[in-house]
């Protein structure tokens, strides 16, 4: 629940670092000018904020950084309109305003001692990358069991969170990581093909595992396919949604599916959840 | 008590001293709620009007706060409409709308502090209808001309008085203030001529609803409608909304604008995809939301059967037409 006055007014926080992830997807660090904001922000892996920023708007971008790695908040923004336009064009030092944190998070609790398929698509890592990180945290590492994270992108440009994916994470006790990108380039010495069809190659057990996806549409549409296929179950297959929201609060009523509202009831829903839901996502 | 037609501006007058006082009022030969300044200005003898008075409580454009740049960053500036209202002469389906609103502006999470600062400060002053309208269904929807939900006093016309009752706790301190006589007419005559011959069937369309999402009716329901949204703008329960940015150099607001699920860019993505791309996604929503998916949420149906939408729909949509047509059908696929 947010404290401040009205939840609408947005709390100044300063950009301390961004990092160029793509052409045009930037991750941005921020601290809150009020550290008593962060003390009590509350953050779980798969919740939202909205981004702020005076003369320009609003924007629910997902919070990528997991709450066990510090005292600030990272949010991978892609370019696409005018306030990530705007956003682009920031430097480190400047403020902004968050107001969150909204919506579910991922069932952390359900899943511990279980092993975490993660499967992202271009620069849909990043809702993610917080319950990545939550879970090969120090302080809650031995909750899981393996942690698999299979990504992919249309090329190597589009590749986000490199460094993550090729040194951090793959140094980290019992992980496995699988990158891909669509078509072959000359550098390139990975793995090429699109996303469904790689998990088929990896083809992940279902036994004491949950599969965690994000990504755009038409990649969760052919990858849901492959899971069932491997066995997967679907309260063990997890996903988290994007939808237009203004308010966040479940009041200006544009991410509704059905009865749901994206902002409050998900964006984390299971794909039991989701059969039972209309499809108008 | 009573008040005498001849009297009411007076006491309106009185009523004006020490709050801010909206009423019907007749311009261009249209019905309007206005904030008035003297009893003189309002008309009880109407239908209804052409816009709901929602807007009274929940603005169709409203500032939340307004911010400045300032040397050591940005001076935000909360904005509080404090001020205490009455409401006079809303009919009761307008009346029991805000009974919807209440609800849809308060969750688990968060209970909206605009629209609630203002519904506290608001005594609803109802107006049984004894002559309603060709399209009015209220009676199909859980009310009725004489449904005292939603107001805090209910004034009912008879010849050449209006007999008013305190309904709620709020109500009855408010009218023991101005010291009406006392008075108690038998209304049952008047009440049982005012005949609401529109009628909808919704018995079992919750039902209908709970599982024709993919139903093929929907092909073909919306495609009169040209998506202009006079039917969102002008419902008493619609109550979607947009946050915009009114802003110049340093300076702007932010603000809240009445939105429409019937608008294309209500849903579109950023990446350009639209879980709505089209008129029938966005009809079905507007009925699914009114219907069923509002009834999950709080169990009753967000619509007072006020015949706004059907009035003034340029197309001669007739939500009573779309949901007898949904009646008529078996029921769909699951969903």
């Amino acid at each position: 629940m947010p404290n401040n006055p009205t939840a609408l007014t947005p709390y100044p926080v300063t950009i301390t670092k961004i990092v160029d992830e793509t052409s045009d997807v930037k991750t941005f660090t921020v601290e809150f000018d009020d550290p008593e904001v962060m003390e009590n922000f509350g953050n779980k892996p798969g919740q939202v904020c909205m981004l702020s920023i005076f003369g320009e708007g609003e924007s629910t971008i997902s919070i990528t950084s997991a709450p066990t790695r510090g005292k600030f908040l990272e949010f991978t923004v892609k370019r696409v309109g005018r306030l990530t336009n705007v956003m682009h064009q920031m430097e480190v030092g400047q403020k902004f305003g968050v107001r969150g944190p909204y919506g579910n998070w991922f069932p952390y609790e359900i899943m511990k001692g279980k092993d975490l398929f993660f499967v992202g698509g271009g620069f849909a890592l990043a809702p993610i990358r917080s319950l990545i990180d939550y879970a090969l945290s120090d302080q809650y590492r031995s909750d899981y069991g393996k942690v698999e994270v299979l990504y992919g992108a249309r090329s190597v440009d589009d590749l986000c969170f490199k460094s993550d994916l090729a040194e951090r994470w793959p140094k980290l006790h019992n992980t496995a990581i699988y990158t891909t990108i669509d078509r072959p380039e000359e550098a390139w010495k990975g793995h090429v093909g699109f996303v469904p069809s790689y998990v088929e190659e990896v083809a992940p057990s279902p036994e004491n595992k949950f599969a965690i996806i994000a990504g755009p549409p038409i990649m969760i549409k052919f990858t849901l396919p492959v899971f069932a296929k491997l066995g997967f179950k679907d309260d063990q297959i997890i996903t988290t949604l994007e939808m237009r929201m203004k308010c966040c609060l479940g009041k200006c009523g544009r991410c509704n599916i059905g009865s749901k509202f994206v902002c409050v009831d998900g964006p984390v829903f299971s794909l039991a959840q989701l059969k039972g839901m209309p499809q108008e996502y | 008590m009573l008040i005498s037609k001849n009297d009411l501006p007076v006491l309106l007058d009185r009523i004006l001293g020490e709050y801010e006082v909206y009423a019907p009022v007749k311009e261009h030969g249209k019905v309007e709620f206005k904030k008035i300044s003297s009893g003189t200005q309002v008309c009880l003898q109407y239908s209804n009007s052409q816009k709901p008075p929602k807007g009274i409580l929940f603005p169709q454009s409203e500032k939340m706060f307004c911010y400045e740049t300032v040397q050591d960053g940005v001076r935000v500036d909360e904005i509080c409409d404090c001020s205490k209202k009455v409401i006079w002469g809303i009919r009761p389906c307008d009346a029991k709308s805000f009974t919807i609103l209440d609800d849809a502006f308060k969750n688990e999470q968060y209970r909206d502090p605009y629209y609630y600062k203002r519904r506290e400060n608001t005594v609803i002053v109802g107006f049984g209808c004894n002559r309603p309208g060709a399209t009015c269904f209220c009676t199909s929807v859980n009310s009725g001309p004489f449904d005292t939900a939603g107001s805090d006093v209910f004034l009912t016309e008879l010849e050449d008085k209006y007999y008013v009752e305190g309904i709620t706790e709020k109500g009855k301190e408010f009218i023991a203030r101005y010291q009406l006589p006392d008075g108690s007419p038998d209304t049952s005559r008047i009440k049982e001529s005012a005949v609401v011959a529109s009628k909808v069937n919704l018995d079992g369309l919750k039902e209908k609803l709970d599982v024709n999402f993919y139903d093929e009716i929907w092909d073909s329901l919306w495609e009169k409608c040209i998506g202009c949204a006079a039917c969102t703008y002008l419902c008493p329960t619609c109550h979607c909304f947009d946050i915009v940015e009114e802003a110049e150099g340093g300076k702007g607001c932010r603000v809240r604008n009445w939105d429409a699920c019937m608008f294309p860019l209500f849903t579109l993505h950023g990446s350009g995809h639209n879980p709505r791309p089209s008129g029938k996604e966005r009809v079905r929503q507007r009925i699914m939301h009114k219907f069923k998916y509002f009834q999950d949420k709080f169990q009753q149906t967000a619509c007072v059967g006020c015949g706004r939408c059907i009035k003034n729909c340029p197309v001669n949509l007739d939500i009573r037409i779309l949901l007898d047509a949904i009646q008529q059908r078996e029921s769909g696929e699951g969903c």
